[in-house]
């Protein structure tokens, strides 16, 4: 006797959202039939385990026929094929974009091509993650990039409403997008000890300060692009090192503030304008393609290493940043304010948070 | 020229790529109907286009209004070739027809195609002007209401229930051109979908008329079928019950009717009409049935058995002169008609009188390749026969009518096995014809009703019973015979006394069959059929005992014929009927006593039996009444009272009943397992696994014994194929493996629906079909319920503080007319006439039916059925009274109506967001109230392909199909303004595949009623009262008022 046929369809589509987890993370039938063993759920339920595996065949049915709808959420919500309650179809959907940090570390900044996508077989066996969890992942980054990727409006926005996700999930959907998009370098072993959460963090910042549409929401607002005059203008900043009478006016008015603030003074008093320069050259630099990718290599090496290596505790550092941008405003050869303020407000927030161990 | 249609085509959505070069659609609609057909123009390069078309208007007939379907084509425009179909839309107008139902169809409706299943949706808005035709001799039927539900729709009363009605067409089946290949399979399918949607549309005007004829104006309880004949034609057929309905303008208008429904009556100004039945002709312009050979009948009628040619008595001993003029006034009723038939299942409080048991027949015929449009022998006269003999064998069961009745077949090959089934009963002739009764009489009649039990009280004749059977005065009201057991093939009456919970019971049973051609395949088919009815039976019966209850209802056998076997699948919820006896054990003897190792195999399986029964009756709570008033620790003084009244009115005739009883007879069942078989038997009668804790499970509309539904809904389809290995196909082997499909597919869905414990499977509707040698397929279609254990206690102790209130005063009414019924009535009967029976049977019990010689001549039919009852008789035997014990009962909740008004304090679910549709197999939506009916749905699809591995293998194929047969029905459910179906069913799943070939077919007919529910919110606890008595609409007989 074997079976040939077996299907279940409910008016209401059932969904086991332990089985969508499993069928999520890419395992096969019998795989996730075997977890689910595990998981002693036969003993709960005194089923059998052929049961288990009727059930779990029949629900890998109905979410492979409904991956096609999730590809494009909004279609979900309107087809009349399953009828699937609106909490659970935020559910689904939510899932199924849903991504792991460690495959998203792997691929953070890099072109969502074809290449990258055969990269998948080497991220698989470094992660852990299974194959067809990381394609599906991987799929997901894409087509959310192509989607958003020539809109105009706000980025989060275009991503929630064409994919229905939380703003939680946008706002890292909206990270991994502009990361891609100016193919930041996040790979580097000395970036290693970043996380997602860190780069996404930077990423917002970036996103509403330093893109055409942190200037005016009115004009052709591209989020995903960095303002090409900004970065233009950044070089202007460079007289900050440049001119010597500047940078030592800038220190004294930084180290008079801050004496007996810091339990790092001294370090910092050294140090003082080998990290000015550092900060300085990263925003003269930002006019080329390749110094935007290696943006947070600059910063580790430039600031935060050397920050560490001198044991600065995060409050000094804070304190340090503080000073050391509002006190521009103090130096009268100085005529970039604005400027400055919209590179260091952004530059002061990225550096606190990638500023750990 | 009555009727102008009026059709806008608004936008389309999510249409496919048609053009791959642009990834684009240049789509147009074709709206056609009948013969005109219109266009829209084609909206380039979109795939949402907005056509916003004008009003499109066709001006027809009625007659075209009901019959035709409106058909809607989408297509991509192509310049330089041929247009391409992209899909089909076939919208049913008839729910536009009433005046009450639907105004207007309007919204989203999937755009099906057969071969690449639902592609995009389109929006569309229908209209229908009608305008009046007074023209008598009219062949329409518009604004005769049809309804699935086989009870009186909630928000209608019954005026008058006028009784059977059936009509059914033929035409060629254009499947076979299919078969030739003469078209694409596309072009074949809609061929198909389109006739069979017009010979409904055909038989449904048909069957309106003959309601109209009656002066009705609605059909209850309709069932439309359809037999694939295969090269000898196509037979859509339908019965249905004709009613005069009344529409409940709102509860307040209500009230007063429901306590005087004989007075309205009265005032109706519709005199029902000298009814002369109503005959089915075969006047179909498609096409005349096709002549065939009747090869062989038989039939049987169950409760604990038979028909026999006795004539019935309808001398109305348990009633006294009352009952004796009910009986008369019936008869008269009801003689008048052909079929005295309603296919019903649920009926208003005091229109069941009395139930007598299961009658069935079925017959074998032979379906003929000639095409003889004139040969006078058609599917008509086979149909006429059958019921004919149902209607004899309710007779013999002292019965005038036959109640959830229904007919099916099964066809294999030129094979086809008509059967019919019922129960035969005793009707209040209130409902089915008025004025003709005394007002007075009526009202004592009404009284005279015992509250509870009547339907219970044996029909027939004691001294003249046509077949032996085991009687005991009534546990609940002391006064009248009730047999041991009651097999019914209708839904648990609302006033029945039950105790504990029901539960589904199955008898599954396989046989193996010979090949052979035409008439010997007839005559083998013939021969098993006797066989399978009585093993059917006698496995319902161990297995109810097994379960420590007493009564089926809802059953129903499935008798299905293939190329090597037929299948029985009998299925029915067993209950504890307060007013039968308990039911006896099942003992278990050994042929061969002196084998002391086979006698303690025996003495284990007599103990696992035991533990088993005593289980079962701990699962449902199957108490004996003096325990189950303890548990619910109130005192009951009332009932008490009342049962020591009533007994010491008939006391004499009690004491004598307990004294013949007492005689240590131990009640018992007999097994006896003298061969392997036997062992077979009790080794399966073990094997059936009791549902999860917190699981129940039934195939009425109401489970017994739970009445406190939550408002959480899962109605689902289920289909399982097997592959028999052929090597090993013994009778025992495929016993096993249909027993392990359907146990296994019941374990699955206690798994699958986990999460809604604690819940009741209701309406569990099983249906096996053959489709090729080695394959068996089991479909499933049911709805779970979730229901409140805790408000159960609440509920139980409100109600019976009520009942108790109803108690008292039902014992003065009920004080007078006892004593003068018992007074003439109980001494005239004395006890011993089973016992009698009993005796003369089993000495002329001849040779086992098997052994003779069985012609194909219906003339040996008589012959060959007293046989069979001779076999049957023998087997009674070995059934022993059960042992009666002084019962007093306490009322339970009647689970219908009191669930139904427990449910408006529950609290109201998730507010359901826009185009949420129900479905549901039941007539009611737990927690809400049905305001409206917006009509029937009746759809047929077809699905094929042949990439059959690419859409997932079979199950991605069947998986998909169904999803979308479900969307489908929704969505004209929502375009009609509706948001629930109700009484759905999937009559038909018809799959064939050819893996070989990459191919599949399936074909799939679902029906149901249309309707706009209410949910009740907390708002209307106040007004619970009045909201209650709506959902019941006739509370009539039963209540006395005070």
């Amino acid at each position: 006797m074997t079976s040939e046929l077996d299907i279940f369809v409910g008016n209401t589509t059932l969904i086991d959202e332990d089985v969508y987890r499993l069928w999520l993370d890419g395992y096969s039938v019998s795989d996730a039939v075997a977890l689910r063993v595990r998981s002693g759920i036969l003993e709960q339920t005194g089923a059998t385990a052929a049961v288990l595996q009727s059930d779990t065949m029949d629900h890998y049915r109905t979410f492979h026929m409904l991956e096609r709808l999730l590809h494009a959420p909004p279609k979900l919500l309107h087809q009349l094929i399953f009828q699937i309650p609106p909490s659970r179809q935020a559910l689904l959907i939510e899932r199924y974009y849903a991504f792991d940090e460690a495959f998203v570390r792997e691929v953070l900044g890099k072109k969502l091509s074809k290449g990258t996508k055969k990269d998948l077989d080497d991220i698989s066996t470094k992660t852990g993650i299974t194959l067809k969890s990381c394609r599906r992942q991987f799929d997901n980054f894409k087509r959310v990039f192509k989607v958003v990727e020539e809109m105009r409006g706000s980025l989060v926005d275009n991503i929630q409403q064409h994919f229905l996700l939380s703003d939680r999930l946008s706002r890292d959907y909206a990270a991994i997008v502009f990361f891609a998009n100016n193919r930041f370098e996040t790979g580097k072993k000395k970036l290693q000890y970043l996380s997602f959460g860190d780069f996404a963090f930077c990423a917002e910042l970036m996103i509403q300060n330093w893109t055409l549409g942190a200037v005016d929401s009115q004009v052709d607002d591209m989020d995903v692009d960095l303002d090409k005059e900004f970065l233009q203008d950044l070089k202007e900043l460079k007289v900050l090192v440049a001119d010597k009478d500047l940078l030592d006016l800038h220190k004294s008015v930084v180290c008079t503030a801050l004496r007996g603030k810091l339990s790092v003074f001294s370090e910092m008093e050294a140090n003082f304008k080998n990290l000015s320069r550092g900060l300085v050259n990263v925003a003269a630099k930002l006019i080329h393609n390749k110094d935007v990718r290696d943006l947070f290599v600059d910063l580790v090496e430039k600031f935060v290493e050397p920050c560490r290596s001198d044991h600065w505790p995060l409050s000094d550092v804070r304190l340090f940043l503080n000073q050391y941008s509002a006190s521009v405003h103090s130096l009268d050869g100085f005529r970039h304010q604005a400027l400055w303020d919209r590179y260091m407000g952004t530059l002061r927030g990225c550096l606190l948070r990638l500023y750990h161990d | 020229m009555p009727g102008k249609l009026k059709v806008k085509i608004v936008a389309g959505r999510h249409l496919p790529v048609m053009d791959r070069a642009s990834d684009l659609t240049d789509a147009f609609v074709e709206v056609k109907f009948g013969n005109t057909t219109f266009k829209t123009d084609v909206y380039l390069k979109s795939l949402n286009p907005q056509w916003n078309s004008e009003w499109f208007k066709f001006e027809v007939d009625d007659e075209d209004l009901q019959d035709e379907p409106l058909q809607i084509t989408v297509l991509d425009h192509d310049t330089y070739s041929a247009n391409d179909a992209i899909g089909k839309v076939y919208i049913d107008i008839d729910p536009l027809l009433y005046s009450e139902a639907a105004t207007v169809i309007s919204g989203w409706f999937p755009i099906y195609d057969t071969i690449h299943g639902i592609r995009g949706e389109i929006n569309v808005i229908v209209k229908v002007d009608l305008f009046n035709d007074l023209n008598r001799f009219r062949q329409s039927s518009c604004g005769v209401k049809f309804f699935c539900t086989t009870s009186i729709p909630k928000c209608y009363r019954a005026v008058i229930i006028h009784g059977f009605v059936e009509e059914l067409v033929v035409n060629e089946d254009p499947e076979y051109q299919w078969i030739d290949r003469i078209r694409t399979p596309r072009a074949s399918n809609e061929a198909r979908q389109r006739l069979i949607s017009l010979m409904s549309g055909e038989l449904q005007r048909k069957i309106g008329l003959k309601v109209l004829e009656m002066r009705g104006n609605a059909v209850v309880g309709y069932l439309q079928c359809f037999d694939l004949e295969g090269e000898s034609g196509l037979v859509v057929r339908a019965i249905g019950t004709a009613c005069t309905l009344d529409k409940l303008s709102s509860p307040a208008a209500f009230l007063p009717a429901c306590n005087s429904p004989c007075k309205e009556m009265k005032e109706s100004p519709l005199v029902h009409p000298p009814s002369h039945g109503c005959r089915s002709t075969q006047n179909s312009p498609i096409h005349t049935a096709t002549g065939s050979r009747l090869t062989q009948n038989f039939s049987v009628s169950v409760p604990t058995l038979i028909y026999t040619g006795m004539g019935s008595g309808s001398a109305g001993k348990e009633g006294g002169p009352f009952k004796a003029l009910l009986r008369q006034q019936t008869q008269s009723a009801l003689e008048q008609r052909e079929f005295p038939f309603f296919t019903l299942t649920a009926f208003p409080p005091g229109f069941l009188v009395h139930v007598g048991g299961v009658v069935s027949a079925r017959s074998v015929k032979l379906l003929d390749r000639i095409h003889n449009p004139d040969e006078p022998e058609t599917r008509d006269a086979w149909w006429a026969e059958i019921r004919q003999e149902i209607k004899s064998h309710a007779k013999a069961l002292g019965c005038h009518a036959v109640v959830g009745y229904s007919e099916s077949t099964s066809i294999c090959e030129e094979v086809c096995i008509l059967s019919a089934s019922g129960t035969a009963a005793v009707l209040n002739p209130r409902f089915l014809q008025d004025g003709t009764v005394e007002g007075c009489l009526e009202q004592r009649l009404e009284e005279n009703l015992p509250v509870g039990c009547g339907f219970c009280h044996i029909p027939y004749d004691e001294l003249n019973m046509p077949f032996p059977a085991h009687l005991t005065y009534c546990y609940n009201c002391r006064k009248q015979k009730v047999p041991d057991v009651l097999f019914t093939t209708i839904d648990l009456p609302t006033d029945a006394t039950v105790i504990g919970k029901g539960c589904l019971i199955q008898a599954r049973l396989c046989r193996l069959k010979k090949k052979a051609q035409a008439e010997a395949n007839a005559t083998a088919i013939s021969n098993l059929l006797p066989f399978m009815e009585y093993e059917v039976h006698t496995q319902l019966m161990n297995k109810l005992k097994l379960k420590g209850m007493n009564a089926l209802f809802g059953l129903r056998i499935q008798i299905t014929v293939g190329e090597n076997m037929l299948m029985g699948l009998a299925s029915a919820t067993g209950v504890y009927l307060a007013a039968l006896p308990t039911p006896g054990g099942i003992q278990i003897a050994g042929k061969t006593p002196n084998d002391s190792s086979y006698e303690q195999h025996i003495s284990h399986m007599q103990k696992k039996i035991n533990d088993t029964i005593a289980k079962n009756k701990e699962l449902y709570e199957i108490n004996p009444p003096e325990t189950s008033e303890e548990v619910i620790g109130s005192p009951i003084p009332e009932p008490r009272q009342r049962s020591r009244l009533l007994r010491s009115q008939s006391e004499s005739s009690d004491e004598v009943i307990e004294l013949d009883l007492s005689h240590g007879k131990k009640d018992a069942f007999v097994l006896e397992i003298d061969d392997t078989d036997a062992m077979e038997d009790v080794h399966s009668l073990l094997t059936d696994v009791p549902p999860p804790s917190g699981f129940y499970s039934c195939n009425t509309e109401i489970m017994p014994g739970i009445n406190n539904w939550t408002s959480e809904i899962q109605m689902f389809t289920s289909v399982r194929v097997i592959r028999l290995s052929s090597l090993n196909l013994t009778n025992q082997a495929l016993n096993k493996n249909f027993n392990d499909l359907c146990e296994n597919l019941l374990k699955s869905l206690y798994f699958k629906l986990r999460s809604m414990i604690p819940c009741c499977l209701c309406h569990v509707n099983f249906t096996v079909s053959l489709p090729e040698d080695e394959l068996i397929q089991v479909t499933v279609t049911a709805v779970a319920i979730t229901f409140d254990k805790n408000q159960a206690l609440q509920t139980t102790k409100t109600h019976i503080e009520k009942s108790l209130q109803r108690a008292s005063t039902d014992n003065e009414e009920l004080l007078q007319f006892p004593l003068e019924l018992c007074s003439d009535s109980l001494p005239s009967h004395p006890f011993p006439p089973a016992k009698e029976h009993l005796e003369s049977a089993s000495s002329n019990s001849g040779i086992p039916a098997a052994q003779r010689a069985t012609s194909v001549d219906y003339s040996s039919f008589a012959d060959r059925c007293s046989s069979w009852i001779e076999l049957i008789k023998l087997k009674a035997q070995t059934i022993r009274r059960g042992s009666i014990k002084t019962t007093v009962t306490v009322e339970k909740a009647s689970p219908m109506g009191e669930g139904n008004f427990r449910n408006r304090s529950a609290p109201p679910c998730a507010n359901s967001t826009v185009g949420v549709v129900k479905m549901t197999p039941l007539s009611f939506i737990p927690g809400a109230k049905i305001t409206k009916y917006l009509g029937i749905i009746n759809m047929f699809f077809i699905r094929e392909t042949t990439s059959l591995r690419e859409e997932g293998g079979v199950s991605g194929f069947l998986h998909a199909f169904i999803a979308e047969v479900f969307a489908m029905v929704r969505a004209h459910v929502a375009a009609l303004g509706g948001n629930a179906v109700v009484s759905y069913i999937m009559k038909q799943c018809v799959f064939m595949e050819n893996p070989n070939k990459n191919q599949a077919q399936c074909l799939i007919n679902v029906s149901g009623d249309a309707v706009v529910f209410v949910r009740e919110s907390d708002l209307e606890v106040a007004s619970t009262q009045q909201a209650a008595a709506t959902c019941q609409p006739l509370c009539t007989g039963g209540e006395v008022t005070t």
